[in-house]
């Protein structure tokens, strides 16, 4: 089995965010850099699967300036064979132009399967998966939770307000991976080792403009000053009154 | 290029709330525009796009087809592209639930168009502008959408749904042919009458503090009487308490009630980050200390076994009261 998971760079979850001096972007200075977490469940995937086929090949791609090298390792580094980086100085926030490079690395790359996070943790528009399946012409199941592949077809499930989709689909075929896929696995040290001799190609991305124009990135509002009603069970009037008469949400 | 458009959802033939939140938003801007607000409805044969106009649609549009009962993705981007690139469009506006997360980007790629996903607020200010919360709302964007037309899916609950009588016109058009590349066979363990913790008004969550599994008990039923959802602390969905679809925070679902409910929930940096675009926050538990009370407009300190029952009993008192 050929699978290609794509990967992306972003701020750790436990970072603290701080706005950069150009009031577009994020102060990068002392935020750890980690592979997103939903991709972690793709590349775990992928190798589960070649592992069960006894064979294959588990390629990572990543859109990104050269700092994703290192998190093209990471996933090199859990077990996959080789990776690509498309390098681009800017990755914008239009999901489009990101998708049209991934497309084109892809195309005639001969994959079984393509995976993909749900989302990347940063700019959370849960969209350049299915867009790369949208632009290949390829079946898709987005945000994964179960995934069956057998004799060349694919059963995925995806949690829908108050159900289970059941999505049925042929190979080859795009899937991006939510969380309760599976259980990702730790980088061992030998895997860590390994992953500085495989090899990492680099290209350039030539990433379109894309029709998103940055005005400005911001914390977000200060929410008011609350107040503790009181303490134990004898609070609950008050808070109830409050939530009545005062927040008027009862 | 003044026109907008608004691909509503239904589950079962009826429409969902988030569509007459993604019709109010459409009014809004096609209003400061100087457009016409049109509405697509996908679903089976016999769904109904009467009423609409009563949300501010000028036009319905109304594909039934017994073969699109469920969300069929490749049949539904078809079918919207199709009627996107029949009309004059500036910009789609679709519903960020599960459904519209996957559509969205299948018809922008379709149309060769820009996204934005999960938007908080769209306005027209000399060009379209929406709000996004990112980085799991740790901080929001300001953005300009360049792209003609545009498609926006739009976070449950971010707008309220407002009546604005137009003429909702309905018309009839045909769903997309050809072959899906994926289908979807069946809905497992649908649950009509549970809320999502997504789309509730109203979000009662519990976390490690409820001791064991069990406990949740005493977060179904205050939920229940609230009329609202139940959520869950990662920690405790971490541990098998409770599913994942109920995770509210950065690995789970980002929530916008009017009301949130934090139970025996410390409030971990990922879970306030879900939380942020909450209108009222209560917190419960027995650390005066947790970060949970720097967010919380009103906070009980103490004993939740004690404090959850009898607020149960009193938001009871008062509703049917």
């Amino acid at each position: 089995m050929k699978i290609a998971v794509c990967v992306k760079r972003v701020p750790d979850s436990e970072a603290r965010i701080k706005i950069g001096a150009d009031k577009t972007s994020i102060d990068e200075s002392g935020v750890k850099f980690v592979l997103n977490t939903y991709d972690e469940y793709a590349v775990e995937e992928a190798l589960k699967l070649k592992e069960a086929a006894g064979s294959g090949e588990v390629v990572i791609v990543s859109v990104g300036s050269e700092a994703a090298k290192e998190t093209i390792r990471t996933a090199l580094a859990m077990g996959a064979d080789r990776g690509v980086l498309l390098e681009a100085d800017a990755v914008g926030l239009d999901p489009l132009p990101v998708a049209r490079a991934l497309a084109a690395e892809l195309k005639d790359g001969g994959y079984d399967l393509i995976l993909f996070g749900k989302l990347a943790s940063d700019d959370y528009s849960h969209a350049v998966g299915v867009m790369v399946a949208e632009l290949l012409e390829l079946p898709c199941a987005s945000a994964a939770t179960k995934l069956e592949i057998a004799d060349g077809k694919g059963i995925a499930e995806r949690e829908i307000e108050g159900g289970v989709e059941v999505v049925e689909f042929a190979l080859p075929a795009v899937v991006t991976a939510d969380k309760g896929l599976n259980e990702p696995r730790y980088p061992a040290l030998r895997g860590i080792m390994m992953a500085k001799k495989k090899p990492l190609e680099v290209k350039d991305a030539a990433l379109d403009a894309g029709g998103v124009e940055i005005v400005l990135l911001t914390l977000p509002a200060e929410r008011k000053k609350g107040r503790i009603v009181g303490e134990g069970a004898d609070a609950v009037p008050a808070l109830v009154d409050a939530l009545r008469n005062e927040a008027k949400v009862l | 290029m003044a026109n907008v458009i608004a691909v509503l959802e239904q589950r079962d033939g009826t429409l969902k709330r988030v569509s007459h939140e993604a019709l109010t938003a459409a009014r809004t801007l096609a209003d400061a525009m100087g457009g016409e607000v049109h509405a697509l409805v996908i679903g089976p044969s016999g769904v109904s796009g009467d009423g609409l106009g009563d949300y501010g649609a000028d036009k319905v549009f109304v594909a039934a087809d017994d073969a699109l009962a469920l969300y069929q993705p490749d049949l539904y981007a078809a079918t919207a592209a199709d009627v996107v690139q029949g009309g004059d469009y500036g910009v789609v506006i679709l519903a960020a639930t599960a459904m519209g997360k996957d559509l969205a980007p299948r018809v922008a790629a379709r149309l060769g168009c820009t996204l934005a996903a999960d938007v908080t607020a769209i306005q027209y200010d000399g060009g379209v502008v929406v709000t996004r919360p990112v980085y799991a709302g740790k901080a929001v964007y300001t953005l300009k959408l360049t792209g003609v037309p545009s498609v926006v899916s739009l976070r449950p609950n971010a707008v309220t749904p407002e009546q604005n009588a137009k003429a909702g016109a309905v018309e009839a058009t045909s769903a997309a042919g050809g072959a899906a590349r994926a289908t979807t066979a069946e809905v497992k363990q649908p649950d009509r009458a549970a809320l999502d913790v997504a789309e509730a008004s109203v979000v009662v969550s519990g976390g490690r503090g409820l001791k064991e599994a069990e406990h949740f008990k005493l977060i179904e039923d205050l939920a229940a009487a609230v009329g609202g959802a139940v959520g869950a602390s990662r920690a405790v969905v971490d541990a098998g308490w409770r599913s994942h679809a109920e995770q509210v925070g950065q690995t789970g679902k980002t929530v916008s009630p009017s009301l949130y409910f934090a139970v025996g929930i410390s409030g971990a940096i990922q879970h306030l980050a879900g939380i942020r675009t909450a209108k009222v926050i209560v917190a419960i538990n027995k650390d005066p200390d947790a970060p949970i009370f720097k967010v919380a407009d009103y906070g009980i300190v103490g004993d939740l076994f004690e404090i959850v029952p009898r607020l149960t009993e009193e938001i009871k008192k008062i509703k049917e009261g």
